[in-house]
């Protein structure tokens, strides 16, 4: 690391006493921190605290907050992987924190946490989320139906809801999108995210729409930027088959049958 | 500090915000206040199913429902209330299903219906399925359908805007709404939103207990809010323990799960609920089955060496079941137990889960500033409300029913009474508590840290207001949450800056959290009897002649400044169902 570091061991919170026999292991956190409040310069910061390894990161960054360093910042909140609110770079890969058990990330060595890449950073691990939610809105993430409606609901038989179950999984987390190595270098792109939700769209036998989004999507900064790299499959916190839905876009504008 | 004007304002954008929201973006110019991200609520958290009866699988019909409801309350509910929800939980799930939400569906191609909790068939003959669901993720399908038809309407939101004080302005002897005060977070910026009225969809209170499935931001703002500028709060002492959290952890494992066949088990294997509730068993509602799970665990028959949980067994379910109809509780057991619940059952404990209580309302969303006066231009729906649907204790399913019922009532009321009124004008220096409040806690140099403060609160609820109650447990509670709320007074924190400073936020939270803990434990404490979640070892029946009545809950404010709780009582709405003694 170039950046310096500072060491807060003696301060961490020390494991209760009076246990022989302690699940608590010493584990280094090192994170990026960033307050432009403070400096214009983002550094590493090591932060030493006694844990029970099969607790999560969350777990750990919040002893770090409520114990050490109130000034550290992080969105969370359902804490079991449902919200969506703390993706973040671990160990170099994009994961939530609360549905990462530190024993299951190398705790021997320092655990590296930092702000998810291709968004602006605006304190510590808070990104700038608004150009994610933007890509998300432009392609149409909602049912789109033509003539009367229905009196009661539409129809629709297991297999047809099967066929988009998968791309309903997603939570908006950004852990995909953040994890693109074209939406890094072009944030003009509009991400695996986006296109998972328009494909859940596309692929809804209800929707009437499948044209309009398939035509977003075939813009320059649609889904032909996607270069199969399947970092966004890895990072998907929900097992979403991202990558393949992509190539179900790719493949619907080639035939144009979904 | 910033001036806005917006015909209606909705504080929090979760199921019951959102829903309010579509509605009243169509009929005024609305703004949407939420701390979190609007996908970030924890209605996303929501698992099992939305009930109503549509009658697609098999005979049920809305009355059934509503009964069900009735007694699942054990009698606290507001019949005509009641009989509201149930018989508009069917528009509520179609208008759900043509917004785009993929709910399960059968053979046919309608949608798909399981079996839930207290939901029965012709009052109580057996279990029924009517709970609509979408996997065991339902609760997030209902909150990404919503957030996408927001996107659709154009609806107008204020992304981590933290919502502080109500303002009330008092014109001819009545209490009017003028608007709120927020705390930009991204900044530090306080913004006055007047409006011409106000609905709060804030959600709940769970981050008082210890072991809880609520989210880390489910601290009562809007409960808080509310009651610091005098407000009533009722039913507060009713909390919802839900048999089935993780054990130690409390994330939810639906009960969705014993929907679809699971079995409770203690430490020798036994189907235990078949003694306690003979006819609907492991369904039998979540007052009951929790109460059962600790008398099993008080009685020496819990799991572990610890005695301390017992087990959720599915492993008599086909794994290709399981993978369709619960794939995310299973991946939760995996991913935090180490547990494969193909092969082994999970260990489990009841997590506090859902506060019955919270700001009055009628069954408009209009709120009652006592136990009849409504305040013009304020609104409440979901958690962070009372109407009363749930009474003592609430059935599962009805959650994400009442946000969808009642959210909907209240965007359409909140918005057509913003087309009658006029603003109120405010009034002077209207951000002057907020500005005051959060200054001092940064400026603040006292020794308390706010996790420890809130650490030791839990640790008391857990210990003294759970699932069993004793005149001393409460005391107990009352005195520390007393003791703690002294000990805030000294609370500093870290962060000193403007930017998402969460350490302010964390404080401020943990002083909605304290005042509303110590409403619940107080409440808690004058119900000398039984009922629902709220269970007395003490006065162990139900008194029907002394406590058939909701209790309102207020702030009063003494010439030097200390504050103290009064209590009140108001009679509950019984239309059709006289009370009965409840068997499940």
């Amino acid at each position: 690391m170039a950046t310096p570091t500072l060491d807060k061991a003696d301060t961490a919170g020390a494991p209760e006493p009076g246990f022989a026999d302690s699940p608590y292991i010493t584990v280094t956190f090192r994170i990026r921190r960033f307050n432009p409040e403070i400096s214009e310069e983002a550094t590493w910061e090591d932060f030493q605290l006694e844990i029970d390894p099969k607790e999560r990161v969350l777990d750990g960054l919040h002893k770090i907050k409520w114990e050490v360093d109130g000034s550290l910042t992080f969105r969370r909140s359902c804490a079991h992987g449902i919200c969506g609110s703390d993706a973040m770079r671990i160990n170099g890969k994009n994961r939530l924190a609360c549905k990462t058990l530190i024993k299951d990330i190398n705790p021997s060595k320092p655990i590296t946490i930092e702000a998810i890449k291709g968004l602006t950073v605006q304190k510590d691990l808070v990104v700038d989320m608004e150009p994610f939610f933007q890509a998300y809105r432009d392609v149409m993430p909602f049912l789109i139906t033509k003539g009367n409606e229905p009196t009661r609901e539409r129809l629709q038989s297991p297999e047809d809801r099967e066929r988009f179950d998968d791309t309903t999984k997603c939570i908006l987390c950004a852990a995909c999108t953040s994890s693109c190595p074209v939406f890094w270098n072009d944030g003009q792109y509009f991400g695996p995210a986006a296109i998972v939700n328009a494909h859940r769209f596309i692929f809804d036998s209800r929707d009437e729409a499948g044209e309009q989004r398939l035509e977003i999507l075939n813009d320059k900064d649609g889904v032909w930027r996607c270069r199969t790299t399947f970092n966004c499959t890895d990072a998907c916190p929900r097992g979403i088959e991202v990558t393949k839905a992509i190539q179900e876009v790719k493949r619907a504008l080639i035939t144009r049958r979904f | 500090m910033k001036i806005h004007k917006y015909d209606t304002v909705i504080v929090g954008a979760g199921g019951a915000g959102m829903r309010a929201a579509i509605e009243s973006t169509k009929r005024s110019r609305t703004a949407v206040l939420t701390k979190l991200y609007p996908t970030r609520s924890h209605t996303g958290a929501a698992q099992g199913g939305m009930a109503a009866a549509l009658a697609n699988v098999e005979e049920d019909n809305w009355e059934w429902h509503t009964f069900d409801t009735i007694k699942g309350g054990d009698y606290l509910v507001d019949q005509d209330a009641a009989e509201i929800l149930a018989k508009e939980a069917i528009d509520a799930v179609l208008d759900l299903e043509k917004m785009g939400l993929p709910f399960g569906r059968t053979p046919a191609g309608e949608i798909d219906q399981r079996r839930f909790g207290g939901h029965s068939r012709n009052h109580g003959e057996a279990p029924v399925r009517r709970a609509c669901y979408s996997g065991d993720r339902t609760g997030h399908m209902i909150l990404q359908t919503l957030y996408q038809n927001c996107i659709k309407e154009g609806v107008e939101f204020f992304n981590e805007f933290y919502v502080l004080d109500q303002l009330l302005v008092e014109e001819d002897g009545v209490k009017k709404s003028a608007g709120v005060v927020a705390y930009e977070l991204a900044t530090g910026e306080i913004h006055v939103f007047q409006s011409k009225s106000v609905i709060y969809a804030s959600g709940g209170t769970g981050k008082f207990f210890k072991v809880t499935s609520n989210a880390h931001t489910l601290t009562g703002d809007g409960q808080a809010a509310c009651y610091r500028r005098g407000l009533p709060l009722e039913d507060m002492e009713f909390f919802q323990f839900h048999p089935t959290g993780i054990w130690r952890m409390g994330i939810l494992l639906t009960e969705g799960a014993r929907g679809e066949g699971g079995i409770l088990r203690n430490k020798d294997g036994e189907r235990f609920m078949e003694k306690y509730a003979p006819v609907m068993k492991d369904l039998a509602s979540r007052d009951v089955v929790s109460r059962s799970i600790y008398t099993e665990i008080r009685e020496g028959r819990g799991c572990g060496p610890e005695g301390d949980h017992v087990y959720l067994d599915l492993t008599h379910l086909p794994p290709e079941q399981l993978d369709a109809k619960l794939p995310d509780i299973t991946e939760f057991a995996r991913t935090y137990l180490g547990i494969e619940p193909y092969t082994d059952p999970i260990p489990i404990q009841p997590t506090a889960h859902y506060a019955m209580g919270g700001i009055p309302t009628n069954v408009q969303g209009e709120v009652l500033s006592d136990n009849t006066t409504v305040v013009p231009g304020l609104y409440a729906a979901g958690e962070v409300a009372c109407v009363s649907v749930h009474g003592a204790n609430r059935l599962g399913t009805n959650s994400l029913l009442d946000i969808n019922v009642f959210g909907k009532r209240a965007g359409i009321a909140a918005a057509e009474y913003a087309h009658t009124a006029d603003y109120i004008e405010l009034p002077e220096n209207p951000a002057a508590q907020v500005q005051a409040q959060v200054e001092n806690l940064l400026s603040a140099t006292g020794t308390e840290r706010v996790a420890v403060i809130r650490k030791e609160l839990q640790e008391t609820m857990d210990a003294n207001v759970m699932v069993f109650r004793t005149e001393q447990t409460i005391k107990t509670a009352v005195e520390k949450i007393g003791e703690l709320r002294e000990r805030y007074r000294n609370v500093s924190v870290q962060d000193k800056g403007k930017r998402f400073n969460t350490d302010l936020l964390e404080a401020i939270e943990l002083g909605n959290l304290l005042d509303l803990a110590e409403v619940m434990a107080v409440s808690a404490l004058a119900r000398k009897e039984s009922r629902g979640g709220h269970y007395r070892e003490d006065y162990p029946n139900r008194d029907d002649v002394n406590f058939m009545r909701h209790t309102m809950a207020y702030r009063e404010v003494a010439d030097g400044g200390k504050d103290s709780i009064r209590l009140d009582y108001k009679p509950v709405v019984q239309t059709r169902y006289q009370p009965m003694e409840r068997k499940y």
